[in-house]
């Protein structure tokens, strides 16, 4: 196992990249910390799967360095970064059983046949397959093959670090709850380096201690996920975390009170000037209906969501957002949100401004 | 204009795809297909469109029997989990061609393709072909064809499944909008309980291809008419357990009691299934007849407001859904809380015998 470091690495497809649009990964550095659980989240396009190749050795970099722990890996091919993978759709050998599909990679490092035999049962048991161990791959479900697949991910304790590509993507709702937590418990338990690349937020958010947010080449974030949901550092944060996103309002900020079309919003906290475009941000979750204090609204609509309703609405003509407990009461004379106190995020040219003591 | 399926069944070398389902789908409604893959979905569709033919039953086309008619003479739209769009045509061609097939004017193609095309917002990509799109404007290029024909029944099977979760969120909120602006029938086949309360409407949850249950997407939700359907909508899926209804009291295997109310306490003495959601799940006991439960932690995710604790209770695997960021490390013990009135009882078929009592005040 290893900590990985990325040391001021940068990716470009094109042959002589100048311009900044010309990198498909614009420069970061980041240190991975050996036993981590990271998840590479965001949309199609954002980098993710180029930085993931780039860890795994597929694509070398065409800026900067990659380290596992002191070794420099940059030049090393896949096979000699010692990795697993786990890919999108299952892998498996439908003519082995499951328990030579899981014991595939140990035999070929020659391992002793005994040690194998402990070491798959244990994998067997976590994914709840030991009692279909001598059953042929062929005919299984793709949800059970997925799982072969991530337990033979899982099955070499010595590797540097376990990615996973979009894991669960053919996978049932249901199913993912399951196999979401087995990965969980399986990296409590043995605590190997894994970097999970996901668009689901869900999944990211669950799945990791630490959620790498990337937008257009960018690490725009890096946090927990309660960082992420408290405190976006970007818009693009923000709007992508969250189901509906923050609410985001262009704003002027003054001190310690937004104008938002003549109205003012007492933020919580001291700003200084601000350049560029100013906006805040409250998310639907820290807003709630009133028919007294607050800012007048419409509603266009409301979706019940089963544990919770989402009300659509325009605040100064802007879309907003609003989330309401389920069985909480939603009257006609329901005209105005209020904020929480303390809840409003600052943003400058959409990095988040942090502001000082009122 | 309805369509009604009566006992439609349909059986590939002997193996049930759909048991005998009945279903009644009226002008101007959204039609969720609710169920997990290999449930019947898509088969369910494919009879609709006619694009299979039922071993046995009859469909019904405005009150005409219409089970033997090929697809091509039915007035019917369909999209796929995959975008399918004529790659070498415009996005304005793509939209066009339902219409030319159909030997329409050039003015009321242009006009028709204008009008879909402001719906889905793809004006600005008229002149471009599919590919140079993002995988929600290919998406929406397949909707935009399967709308113009003005077909009476567009079904879309899993539409935003190959999506990147923030454009299906998009989609999911334009929908019912389009949906409202056509008038057609239209049904809607997705795996996921949030994305078929988003869309409203009706919803027909599948298990094994049979229609478990079927009415207003809410109804279905609060009040499902048995164990499986309960199971099927809910994400995270609904916690059982066995219980001994006695007088007043559930008695939850010994660990646990609670009071037995209104529907609950007028139920026959005897054993049942209790089965509750994970959001009615909490750590503070918020009332004084809050249910206690000792359990034991197995894993906690974290989405960064709310947290899933995945729970063991004697033998049951549970997981509540809490709010805010609750760390507990596995192994933990810990009572968690439920109001009673949260909780379903179901009988030994699984039949819903007593529904929770807020199900019927929501």
């Amino acid at each position: 196992m290893a900590q990985i470091t990325l040391s001021k690495l940068a990716h470009s497809y094109a042959a002589n990249p100048n311009a900044e649009s010309d990198y498909a990964l614009k420069e970061m550095d980041h240190v991975w910390q050996d036993g981590g659980a990271y998840a590479l989240l965001g949309s199609s396009g954002c980098g993710k799967t180029t930085l993931l190749n780039i860890i795994s050795g597929l694509v070398r970099p065409s800026h900067g360095r990659v380290l596992f722990g002191d070794l420099d890996v940059t030049d090393q091919e896949t096979a000699a970064r010692n990795i697993a993978q786990v890919f999108q759709f299952p892998v498996v050998y439908d003519t082995m059983t499951v328990r030579e599909n899981l014991s595939f990679p140990l035999r070929n490092r020659g391992m002793d046949a005994a040690y194998i035999a402990g070491r798959v049962n244990q994998i067997a048991q976590m994914i709840g397959m030991e009692d279909i161990l001598n059953r042929k791959a062929r005919g299984l479900t793709a949800d059970a093959k997925q799982k072969i697949s991530l337990g033979r991910g899982m099955v070499r304790e010595d590797v540097n670090a376990i990615l996973f590509d979009e894991p669960l993507t053919v996978i049932d709702p249901h199913m993912k709850w399951e196999l979401r937590t087995q990965l969980k418990q399986l990296h409590r338990q043995f605590g190997h380096t894994m970097i999970y690349v996901t668009h689901d937020q869900t999944e990211a958010l669950t799945f990791a201690d630490k959620v790498v947010v990337m937008y257009d080449g960018r690490v725009v974030q890096m946090g927990t996920p309660e960082e992420l949901f408290e405190t976006p550092a970007h818009t693009f944060v923000g709007y992508f975390i969250g189901s509906p996103g923050m609410n985001l309002l262009d704003a002027t900020v003054s001190g310690t009170i937004a104008h938002l079309q003549g109205a003012e919003i007492a933020l919580g906290a001291g700003y200084g000037p601000l350049k560029g475009r100013t906006q805040i941000g409250i998310r639907p979750e820290y807003c709630s209906l009133t028919d007294g204090a607050g800012l007048p609204i419409t509603i266009r609509r409301v979706e019940d969501v089963g544990r919770h309703r989402i009300v659509r609405a325009d605040l100064f003509g802007q879309p907003f957002n609003i989330i309401a407990a389920e069985g909480a009461g939603i009257s006609p004379e329901m005209t105005r949100v209020a904020f929480a106190p303390g809840k409003i995020s600052v943003y400058a040219d959409d990095w988040r401004v942090a502001g000082g003591a009122v | 204009m309805t369509l009604e399926l009566k006992s439609v069944s349909r059986s590939v070398q002997g193996r049930a795809h759909i048991r005998p389902t009945d279903l009644m789908l009226e002008r101007g409604t959204m039609n969720v297909l609710l169920g997990p893959t290999l449930s019947g979905k898509t088969s369910l569709m494919r009879l609709m469109a006619g694009l299979d033919v039922p071993t046995t039953g009859q469909i019904l086309w405005n009150g005409t029997d219409v089970t033997g008619q090929r697809v091509q003479d039915r007035k019917v739209a369909m999209v796929y989990q995959q975008f399918i769009n004529y790659p070498a045509m415009s996005v304005y061609d793509n939209i066009a061609s339902p219409l030319r097939l159909m030997g329409k004017s050039k003015a009321e193609i242009d006009r028709a393709v204008r009008e879909t095309a402001e719906l889905l917002k793809l004006t600005p990509m008229l002149a471009r072909k599919p590919l140079e799109l993002s995988g929600g404007q290919q998406q929406r290029c397949a909707l935009a064809r399967a709308l113009v024909k003005g077909a009476g029944l567009v079904l879309l099977d899993e539409p935003l499944a190959n999506l990147d979760y923030k454009l299906r969120e998009e989609l999911r909120v334009e929908i019912p909008r389009i949906f409202e602006a056509s008038g057609a029938i239209f049904v809607y086949a997705t795996t996921e309980p949030e994305e078929a309360l988003l869309l409203g409407g009706n919803t027909a949850t599948l298990w094994e291809g049979r229609v478990t249950q079927f009415g207003p997407t809410p109804k279905v939700y609060r009040l499902p008419a048995d164990a499986t359907t309960a199971r099927v909508f809910s994400d995270p899926p609904m916690n059982f357990v066995p219980v001994v209804k006695s007088g007043h009291r559930l008695d939850f295997g010994g660990l646990a009691k609670a009071p037995a109310e209104g529907a609950h306490a007028a139920l026959p003495d005897g054993r049942y299934l209790a089965g509750f959601r994970a959001n009615h799940v909490t750590l503070d006991k918020h009332s004084g007849d809050a249910v206690e439960l000792p359990c034991t932690v197995a894993v906690t995710e974290i989405t960064g407001s709310e947290s899933f604790l995945h729970l063991r209770h004697g033998a049951e695997k549970w997981v509540g859904l809490v709010h805010g960021v609750q760390d507990l490390a596995p192994g933990t013990a810990v009572n968690v809380y439920l109001n009673p009135t949260r909780i379903y009882l179901f009988d030994a078929d699984g039949a819903l015998v007593a529904p929770a009592s807020y199900a019927l005040a929501a």
